[in-house]
């Protein structure tokens, strides 16, 4: 065999394999969709197809209209989403001024805030929501959005740092001094000239904020009591233990749960990468 | 991202750069900065460990929720759960599960990453497009989809067990209960959680990867060495310190492993339990809640985790993490 023979064959098996990896993956999240579409005998049938061969929205029209136990879609929807939204803008705020404070300035501490924040991260929220359950009962935040979402905030905030805070110090630091001695105020200089090219990363560290509030379970499902209040993550499960084999609407109820989730993610996977791993590969 | 020379990283503030960046500094402006996010951490995450620590010597119930003061019962709870068997056999779970999905992760994950780094640039960037949306489903969805898949009517996995010779896979799969004990069930909860945790680990791998210099491939290929020398001599010790980070991350992760679990096994079957469900439903999971004794069991847990944080802490800070 030519060697350039053997190149062909070895570059169609990468690519084979790399196909069916792509497959193994998104096969799950292809198979919520398709069950979605599906009416129900063909859910259920004995020999099950990849595509519904007869697509129906009646299990969206269900999730969307018939309202699941007595409270409509769109109410868990602007729960999650506003949720969601307080976070990003809340632990966007801390992130950015302790990002700019790490990577710009040496102080006593800086290294123990730093490692704090490494700490934090590690800290099981399947142990904290104990001893967070009695602080909020006693505050009277049970049972409400507003006590959910600084608890959010806290989760949210030291990752957002750690990946922000690579983003500020990747901005030369020349641009910042000459905007002073053209006589640019400290604040002026931040709006100016730092956030501006910060944005990019300000986005990606909103989008994980954003999915971390918009995913959560455990403290949603603790703290929350009144079914108007429950968010999509809460809504899915209460739905999946109610309903049993009803896998159409479940799978409906699913897919727009996650379609929000894969479309961000995808947007800022590389840099959330980057964020976690940070100096490990910078080589 | 940020490139500083080893020098520099080696000895921060002794550099002629550091030393004016010293000089510049506002006295109180980074503690300003910093200020909020360190109340938050102090108020939602360190007071609330040490609440923990002090419920966990402590009686909290009905009573107690009602609002009258806790009583303290000394090391009592800690003993009824060290002579509980039924402690250990989550301990058991906990870890177990914790060995066998790091490890799956890890390897799967590796392997992955290798490929994405071998193929061209397109079909990388579209196989790691749809490795990342196992990453992104919401862990609710995740372990409701894979109930579906291993459900017992109409689940695919059961259906394509069946269609298989019975000499490979042995027959009566038709109704087989993935949910049934312990084993199978965290056979599910595993490739669940390893399906979800392997893109990150196969990103991290590629992007540790790509900064691996050419020549070195080059100049081992002159040498004769083969694909599997070659990555243990070169790949494996460029990538090691991204796997010290990978292993500890990932133990962390699967340690504590809540959401799917619930989902997958519910609160009902005990007998599937781990550490932090086990935690969970003593504090929660009755009328009769046992926030004292969720406490003890979830400081255990918050124990083994602290002291892999504590590795995790070390490799970030000698690799320059914290500087």
């Amino acid at each position: 065999m030519t060697s350039s023979a053997k190149r062909t064959i070895r570059k169609a098996a990468l690519n084979g394999t790399g196909l069916l990896v792509f497959a193994l993956a998104v096969f799950p999240v292809f198979w919520m969709a398709s069950t979605a579409f599906k009416p129900n005998n063909e859910i259920f049938s004995s020999t099950p197809k990849p595509l519904p061969s007869h697509p129906t929205l009646d299990h969206f029209d269900l999730v969307l209209n018939g309202g699941i136990a007595e409270v409509s879609f769109w109410q868990y929807f602007a729960n999650s989403a506003i949720l969601a939204v307080v976070t990003v803008v809340a632990s966007s705020l801390l992130a950015l001024m302790a990002a700019v404070a790490v990577a710009r300035f040496r102080f006593r501490f800086r290294t123990t805030f730093l490692i704090m924040l490494l700490i934090v991260q590690m800290v099981p929220c399947e142990a904290l929501v104990i001893p967070l359950f009695l602080d909020l009962k006693r505050l009277d935040l049970l049972n409400s959005l507003p006590g959910l979402v600084v608890v959010y905030v806290g989760f949210a905030a030291p990752f957002a740092i750690w990946m922000l805070r690579g983003f500020v110090a990747a901005v030369p630091k020349e641009l910042e001094e000459a905007a002073a001695i053209d006589g640019a105020g400290p604040l002026r200089t931040f709006f100016r000239v730092l956030l501006p090219l910060v944005a990019p990363g300000l986005v990606a560290t909103s989008i994980f904020s954003f999915i971390t509030a918009w995913n959560e379970f455990i403290f949603a499902f603790t703290f929350l009591d009144d079914q108007d209040k429950y968010t999509l993550p809460i809504m899915l499960q209460f739905f999946f233990g109610r309903s049993g084999n009803a896998w159409g609407p479940i799978m409906a109820a699913s897919t727009l749960l996650t379609i929000p989730v894969i479309a961000f993610f995808l947007l800022v996977q590389r840099r959330m990468v980057s964020g976690l791993t940070a100096g490990a590969v910078k080589g | 991202m940020l490139d500083t020379a080893p020098a520099v990283r080696r000895a921060p503030g002794r550099t002629p750069s550091g030393r004016a960046r010293q000089r510049r500094r506002p006295r109180f402006g980074p503690y300003l900065l910093i200020a909020p996010t360190v109340v938050v951490i102090a108020v939602l995450m360190f007071w609330p460990m040490i609440q923990i620590g002090i419920m966990s010597f402590q009686k909290v119930g009905n009573r107690q929720l009602r609002g009258e003061p806790a009583e303290s019962v000394g090391t009592e709870n800690f003993r009824t759960i060290f002579d509980d068997p039924f402690f250990w056999q989550t301990l058991r779970h906990t870890v177990l599960f914790a060995v066998v999905a790091v490890t799956l992760t890890l390897v799967v994950g590796t392997l992955v990453g290798l490929l994405l780094n071998k193929l061209g640039r397109r079909m990388s960037s579209f196989v790691a497009g749809g490795v990342m949306v196992a990453w992104a489903t919401p862990p609710v969805t995740a372990a409701i989809i894979f109930t579906w898949l291993f459900g017992t009517t109409g689940g695919l996995v059961n259906w394509t067990l069946d269609l298989l010779p019975d000499v490979l896979v042995g027959g009566g799969w038709d109704d087989y209960n993935w949910f049934a004990t312990p084993l199978s069930a965290y056979t599910v909860l595993t490739v669940c959680v390893v399906w979800q945790a392997c893109p990150f680990v196969a990103v991290s791998v590629l992007a540790g990867l790509k900064s691996v210099p050419g020549e070195l491939y080059e100049a081992a290929r002159v040498d004769g060495s083969g694909p599997w020398r070659t990555f243990w001599q070169i790949t494996y010790p460029i990538l090691k310190p991204i796997f010290l980070v990978l292993i500890v991350m990932s133990i962390i992760w699967d340690f504590k492993v809540f959401t799917q679990l619930f989902v997958m096994a519910g609160m009902a079957n005990r007998d599937s339990f781990n550490l932090s469900l086990y935690a969970y439903s003593e504090a929660f999971g009755s009328l009769n809640p046992k926030l004292g004794m969720g406490s003890a069991i979830a400081l255990v847990l918050t124990l083994i985790l602290l002291i892999v944080t504590a590795v995790y802490v070390r490799v970030m800070v000698r690799q320059g993490e914290t500087r």
